[in-house]
């Protein structure tokens, strides 16, 4: 299969009735979006940023700007936000199908990688040495540039028990940080619900909402590629808010229907004005030459509106951006390579950016697919379903390095590498650091923190 | 609108994608069960659907090795051949007066999930599309054997390079979790032993079709789901439609689809189940679905939000206008459903495409209204436009085939700045983007 990046392959088929998220945040986002149509709210509080970027103009004044042509100066973009102020900003991207751990970080002059793989594997001579034994896939350059300065840190071994090799179940485990049984919730969407209520404390760069952000209460807002906010008629868009203020007589999925109304009016009100006049443009030049910008290449542009919305000061606290194509059965070693090309001058472009900003500078991104791949290839140049696989988290508070310890080539099972470091382990880390949360919140279970951050 | 007519307009949204004026009324009038009968009766042709002419889909030509160049145009066409399919589909499913046939072949795109982006042939996608609709109502150990050998198929999940000695284990895998078993009824062993099975199978892509190499097949014994034996393709397809947890994920799958998502031990989806494995006949299974206690409950009124393609075609029949008339809007109907997460021939992943939660997000609530502030700006609405605003509400809703509007889309409705936004709002309408 090709999973494709923009739809989550996890959210394929609803085994049980559908989370409904929509009461807590149905309340906030219809009160800020009635105050965008200047309907009440006079009451409201002043606003006050999150945290005032240097740069780019503050939250509080670009939603004063917006709202001044409402009826309401009062309700600015920041004033209902309930988004904490504490450490960082987490981005996380997601490399869909399964990406071949073994040809990302690579085992150098190992033989039974080496005899596994045959033409699928690099030598030591291609590979970028790191230490340890191991070496980063060539195309992987911009990444040994963060490596050297101590910005990236790499999680060996990373997995849990009774791998999952369904990219569907494996997804699932992944998000929701539940390896046992079935959750409605994702991981940052509980540590979200125990937080803040404004629907733009997650957002997404997708085209639907990912399992991992969504929480009881609040789930993320999805942002399209390009047109970030768009222009519909007034008079439509008004009576829109109307309709969607409708007393719930026709059930919960409904009311979902009617809390995304309300919260596009949020995206339009908070995201239009922060990105005024940001061109949408590409971070690299990673997409191929004349190629159309097709889904599955687009990680550089989701960075590039995540770059723009931190920047600008947006009230959000996490991200979730994707890449599919990793799902490499056939073929592999031409795929793989433009895989690890586009990831590279993505992540290194983003670092570059937001190393440069105040905001970015306290952007911490984490790198994850829901499985490795077998050791040994099959014959069609490809390799099946594996298990553990390396984790990248880079950004400027991490503390470059190797963490977990490189699963042995000689103890597999049925083929596949055995996890030295439970998944788990690493959210506990992030929530804990960057997040500022207690990782209970969301991971059950004790977890030692990687002390990479 | 009555509860007779009620039900009828559930029945054709569910299986089919809503009732026309016509179908309603005819429907009231014959009844809940004449008009499931009238639904599953495929003895005569689809004139609808049949009228719309599916597009050249020949591959072009530059001899046996073409340039970089050529290469490039030969793509293009590909590319704009296949959107020239997907507006044919979806011409014929806005055209058809067999609906339920569209239905099933829709949702058995879902089920047996391919996409053109990888297998890249417009002619191998139009080719599964047309084995679906023609065996999508019968038994289903037919149809699945028919996939095990559809070009499409085996290019999108490696079949077609699964070799003797070193198999490719993509295509058993898929086809153990999504397409018959479901998962935590096989082991990884079962995925590893049958991927054998399947070796030996390879594409013409040329011929459009499928054939055996015996020298790349593996005829050695095999151990599947507890069975020893010298398997081959065709053996194990049987072995998995004969399997009781095949009836069970098929059952699961189209009562979530057909009625409100349910888990495979929800006690409708076991029973349903049951009836299935006796025959393995689908449209018998359709019959039972629609004939359950649930079909016609609130939770069931209220439990489905449309997949695109049903909201497109929807909008589109109450404008009366086809997609590819609509393709010329700003935004365009294909542009639209990629926004909306659902291009036909082009699902997001072999696990077909979600439901409910999955399709409402900000951006798609954005793409719903700019498409249907385009389409109701083109829309002859002369229909809304003799009529007082405080009858838009009712006239909206026959149109719509609406059963009624919560107080908060009438009063919406109702005090709608023109007929052409205020159709609009009721296609944005929560009411109407449930299915």
């Amino acid at each position: 299969m090709e999973p494709n990046d923009r739809r989550e392959p996890n959210d394929r088929e609803p085994n049980t009735t559908e989370p409904n998220t929509t009461e807590a945040n149905g309340q906030v986002s219809r009160r800020s979006v009635l105050s965008m149509m200047g309907v009440g709210m006079a009451t409201r509080k002043l606003p006050r940023a999150r945290r005032k970027p240097v740069v780019a103009p503050s939250v509080s004044t670009v939603g004063a700007t917006t709202t001044s042509a409402a009826a309401s100066p009062s309700t600015t973009a920041a004033s209902s936000s309930t988004v904490p102020t504490t450490p960082g900003i987490l981005v996380t991207v997601a490399l869909y199908g399964g990406n071949d751990g073994l040809n990302t970080v690579i085992p150098l002059d190992a033989g039974p990688y080496l005899q596994g793989r045959g033409a699928l594997a690099y030598q030591a001579s291609e590979a970028i040495a790191l230490g340890d034994g191991l070496g980063l896939h060539p195309a992987l350059t911009g990444l040994k540039g963060l490596w050297d300065s101590k910005q990236l840190a790499i999680v060996r071994g990373v997995g849990y028990p009774e791998p999952s090799r369904s990219h569907f179940r494996s997804n699932d485990i992944w998000n929701s940080a539940q390896p046992k049984g079935y959750a409605d919730t994702g991981w940052l969407g509980r540590w979200y619900d125990t937080v803040g209520t404004d629907p733009l404390g997650m957002v997404a760069i997708a085209s639907s909402v990912p399992r991992s952000m969504v929480g009881a209460k609040t789930s993320a807002v999805v942002v399209p590629l390009g047109n970030v906010t768009s222009s519909v008629p007034a008079d439509l868009a008004k009576a829109t808010v109307v309709m969607s203020q409708s007393d719930d007589t026709l059930g919960p999925v409904a009311a979902m229907v009617r809390t995304n109304s309300l919260n596009l009016g949020r995206v339009n009100e908070v995201f239009g004005p922060l990105l005024a006049g940001q061109a949408a443009t590409s971070i690299t030049t990673s997409l191929e030459p004349g190629a159309a910008p097709r889904t599955a290449n687009e990680l550089d542009l989701q960075l590039n509106v995540v770059a723009r919305l931190i920047k600008a000061g947006a009230p959000t606290r996490a991200y979730s951006v994707g890449l599919g194509g990793f799902d490499t059965h056939a073929n592999e070693k031409a795929n793989h390579a433009r895989l690890m090309g586009i990831l590279d001058k993505a992540l290194s472009g983003f670092a570059n950016l937001m190393a440069q900003d105040p905001l970015g500078r306290t952007v911490t991104v984490l790198v994850t697919s829901e499985f490795g791949r077998r050791v040994a290839a099959n014959g069609s140049g490809g390799t099946d379903h594996g298990t553990a696989a390396p984790v990248f988290v880079l950004g400027p508070s991490v503390k470059g390095g190797f963490y977990g310890d490189q699963p042995p080539l000689t103890n597999l099972d049925q083929g596949d590498l055995r996890f030295t470091i439970d998944f788990r382990a690493v959210y506990t880390t992030l929530l804990g650091a960057v997040l500022g949360a207690d990782p209970k919140v969301s991971v059950d279970g004790t977890f030692p923190p990687l002390g990479f951050l | 609108m009555d509860q007779n007519a009620s039900a009828i307009a559930h029945l054709y949204r569910r299986a089919g994608f809503g009732a026309d004026a016509q179908q309603l009324a005819d429907g009231t009038v014959a009844g809940f069960a004449a008009t499931v009968n009238r639904l599953l009766d495929w003895s005569g042709p689809d004139d609808g659907a049949d009228a719309v002419r599916l597009p050249d889909v020949t591959p072009g030509y530059f001899g046996s090795s073409p340039n970089a160049d050529q290469l490039r145009q030969l793509s293009a066409q590909r590319q704009a051949q296949m959107k020239l399919v997907q507006l044919w589909w979806l011409d014929r499913i806005v055209a058809s007066t067999s609906p339920l046939r569209e239905k099933l072949t829709f949702l058995w795109h879902g089920h047996f999930a391919t996409s053109n982006e990888k297998v890249d042939s417009p002619p191998m996608m139009v080719q599964q599309n047309q084995t679906l609709r023609a065996k999508g109502a019968g038994p289903f150990d037919q149809l699945l054997n028919a996939m095990i050998t559809d070009p499409a198929m085996m290019v999108w999940l490696d079949a077609n390079t699964n070799r003797k000695g070193r198999p490719n284990e993509n295509f058993a895998r898929e086809l153990m979790e999504l397409f018959s078993l479901g998962i935590g009824n096989y082991t990884d062993g079962d995925v590893r032993e049958s991927a054998r099975a399947f070796t030996g199978w390879v594409v013409d892509r040329d011929a459009v079709s499928a054939r055996l190499v015996q020298a790349q097949a593996d005829y050695d014994s095999k151990t599947v789901l507890g069975q020893t034996g010298a398997f081959r393709a065709a053996d194990i397809a049987q072995m998995l439609a004969t399997n009781p947890a095949t009836s069970v994920h098929t059952a699961q799958r189209f009562f979530s689809r057909m009625v409100y998502p349910a888990g495979a031990d929800h006690p409708a989806v076991q029973s349903l189940a049951k009836g299935f494995a006796a025959d393995l006949n689908v449209a018998n299974l359709v019959r039972a679905i629609v004939a359950t206690p649930e079909f016609l409950s609130v939770q069931a009124r209220t439990g489905l939000v449309k997949q695109p393609v049903e909201w497109v075609v929807g909008a589109l029949r109450a404008v009366g206008t086809t997609a590819t008339a609509a393709n010329t809007l700003n935004p365009a109907v294909l542009g639209t459903l990629d926004l909306l997460g659902q291009s036909l021939f082009n699902p997001p992943s072999v696990g077909g495409w979600p439901q409910n939660a999955y399709w409402l997000s900000t951006q798609t609530t954005l793409a719903r209204v700019r498409f249907a502030a385009a389409l109701t700006a083109k829309a002859n609405t002369s229909w809304l436009e003799g009529v007082s605003s405080t009858a838009w509400p009712d006239t909206l809703a026959n149109r719509l085939g609406i059963d009624h509007w919560s107080p908060g889309t009438a009063a919406a409705l109702r005090t709608g700045a023109s007929p052409k936004s205020t159709l609009a709002l009721a296609l944005t309408s929560p009411e109407f983007v449930l299915n």
